[in-house]
């Protein structure tokens, strides 16, 4: 059960950091940020039938921690919409060299 | 005396200067929330908060003055931590002080952008402090996630916005690999507290267990993300450029002094007898860095960006204090932190006020003939430069600070630091050039014609600049001293273990 848990873990890992470097809305980018997390928690509750709580315990932390960063994040999003009207990174370049 | 942290009142006890930090930010909080947006009132926060830091400043130094220590436990009691948090503190000072004014003349009004800086540095204090994994995802998140509205502070600016973006994607995308790390760290050794992964490392003989070095590696790149060394950089030239000054200040100088307060904690407190499986690409990331942000610093034409390649750099020098790995190289770290932290607030207390309303006058050729008119200005930055550069006597603490890792680096038993060290002053050498050419167009040019007077200092931000150029100065007159207190307080290795080494 361990080795299959860990195995997906990894890939929606790789899913989610693939989706980080090849997506271009912000919002998507900010997505597979959130499933890298998740995949994280996965391991973390799988490791933990092995050692105790501690590791549900931390996936307690981390989604809270997630949902923080979600809420701030959203604003950060907002308000470059405010400003350009996009949430694309592509045309979100006015500090460049 | 010794807290026994398994005990929750204890633990409070030992947590008393992050508490005390905290309480007067939320007080703070409710404070500003209290009256509508003004500017008398985000300066009647911003000095709220000067009196809170020091308070905590007093208490720092008060319980470091007590020579405390504490069983096993989460969280460390020892001098590195009250050494790291005093850092934090001065950084956070510096910050708010910087930020009343700029704020002023920014017409930036939220108060809350000077409670956001208490809440970051409670969440560095908490990361210097951490001695169990978890405790270090937690102290992060809570100066990042502060710092990314920091960021954005500026809400009419859309470069503000830009940076805090690009802060924010790329913070949270390191965070992942951070916690990626912890968990396969956790899953190898069965533990997140950082003495009992050392132990279990020894114990189970896991030095060579595969699980256990990826998950270093992933904590290594979360590391290196949130340090900005090369090649996990690429965000932060973008980011200081946008931020307002204040806090390109903070993100330079204290935010990642927390994150390699951390660093080097976890890896001398956890994975100091692994056989140095990590020293390799430390060792690349180290040389890189140093090689890279000198090169790419001598194109830039923005000083704020020069700066921001000129923290690249200084990254790059502290990996190689931690790469050394012993004590002397620990106390050489924390001896650089400090020449770092005063040497970055002087330039950029100066940074602030050269710049005019909407974030102008920020290109190198600005400061053409600043010595003409505003004399003071120049020489606290040239001192500045010459500090970040390790010249000797102008640059004061800055030219001990290199001294110490490179007697740190050439120290250790291990002969491939050597090349590193030549690495070291070779970039130190490129970094001339751009450090002296502030310097230069300063004394030696004219002011151009019709070039506007920059404003007066204000009192604050004279303060931040007098302080910080008079310390560098000091600290470079009696090295020694500084270094014999840096030397005192250090994360503690593994003692009872160091015998015995990992398979």
């Amino acid at each position: 059960m361990l080795a299959e848990a860990l195995a997906i873990s990894a890939v929606l890992f790789t899913i989610g950091v693939i989706g980080v470097l090849t997506r271009r809305n912000a919002i998507i980018v900010f997505m597979c940020v959130e499933l890298m997390l998740n995949a994280v928690n996965l391991s973390f509750v799988a490791f933990s039938k092995l050692y105790g709580a501690t590791g549900q315990v931390f996936v307690v932390f981390v989604m809270t921690v997630a949902a923080a960063e979600a809420a701030v994040g959203l604003a950060i999003i907002i308000s470059i919409f405010r400003h350009q009207e996009t949430v694309n990174l592509k045309d979100i370049n006015l500090l460049r060299g | 005396m010794t807290f026994d942290l398994s005990i929750p009142s204890q633990l409070m006890q030992a947590l008393t200067p992050e508490l005390v930090l905290m309480a007067g930010a939320m007080i703070l909080m409710l404070g500003a929330a209290w009256k509508s947006e003004s500017a008398e009132h985000q300066r009647r926060i911003g000095y709220g908060s000067i009196g809170v830091l020091l308070l905590t400043l007093a208490t720092v130094l008060w319980f470091n003055s007590r020579g405390l220590s504490s069983g096993p436990g989460v969280i460390a009691v020892d001098g590195f931590r009250f050494a790291a948090d005093s850092l934090f503190i001065l950084g956070a000072l510096g910050t708010v002080m910087l930020g009343i004014e700029y704020n002023g003349r920014e017409g930036i009004w939220s108060a809350e952008s000077h409670v956001l800086v208490l809440f970051a540095t409670s969440g560095m204090m908490i990361m210097a402090a951490a001695r169990d994994l978890m405790i270090v995802f937690l102290g992060i998140e809570m100066m990042s996630i502060a710092v990314y509205v920091l960021a954005g502070m500026n809400r009419r600016s859309p470069r503000s916005a830009e940076a805090a973006l690009k802060y924010f994607l790329l913070g949270a995308f390191s965070t992942g690999f951070l916690l990626y790390g912890i968990a396969l760290v956790y899953g190898s050794t069965g533990s997140t507290n950082l003495t009992t992964i050392s132990e279990h490392i020894v114990q189970y003989k896991l030095g060579h267990q595969s699980m256990l070095l990826i998950g270093i590696g992933l904590l290594l790149v979360g590391f290196a993300f949130k340090v900005a060394a090369v090649p996990f950089h690429m965000w932060a030239p973008d980011v200081y450029e946008g931020a307002p000054t204040p806090i390109t200040a903070y993100m330079a100088a204290a935010v990642k002094a927390a994150a390699f307060a951390t660093f080097l904690r976890v890896w001398r407190e956890s994975f100091d007898l692994l056989d140095f499986a990590w020293l390799v690409p430390l060792w690349w990331i180290a040389a890189a860095t140093m090689v890279y942000g000198n090169v790419v610093a001598l194109a830039q034409r923005n000083v704020k960006r020069v700066l921001a390649y000129s923290s690249i750099v200084h990254s790059g020098y502290l990996l190689v204090a931690i790469a050394a790995g012993t004590s002397s190289g620990s106390a050489a770290f924390l001896f650089y932190l400090l020449a770092y932290t005063l040497a970055t607030f002087g330039a950029f207390a100066v940074v602030c006020a050269m710049s005019r309303a909407g974030d102008r006058d920020l290109e190198i050729t600005d400061y053409e003939g600043l010595w003409r008119v505003r004399p003071g200005m120049a020489i606290g930055m040239a001192v500045c430069m010459l500090a970040l550069l390790g010249f000797p006597v102008f640059g004061g603490a800055g030219f001990w600070s290199k001294v110490y890792v490179l007697a740190a680096a050439e120290a250790t038993p291990f002969r491939h630091l050597v090349p590193l060290t030549v690495l070291l002053v070779l970039a130190s050498v490129i970094s001339a050039g751009y450090y002296l050419q502030i310097v230069r167009v300063m004394f030696m040019k004219p002011r151009p014609e019709g070039a506007p007077d920059p404003a007066p200092m204000g009192t604050m931000t004279r303060v931040v600049l007098a302080v910080s150029v008079v310390l560098v100065l000091l600290v470079g007159l009696v090295p020694a001293r500084v270094i014999g207190w840096a030397r005192e307080n250090q994360p503690a290795p593994p003692k009872a273990l160091s015998a015995a080494k990992a398979p």
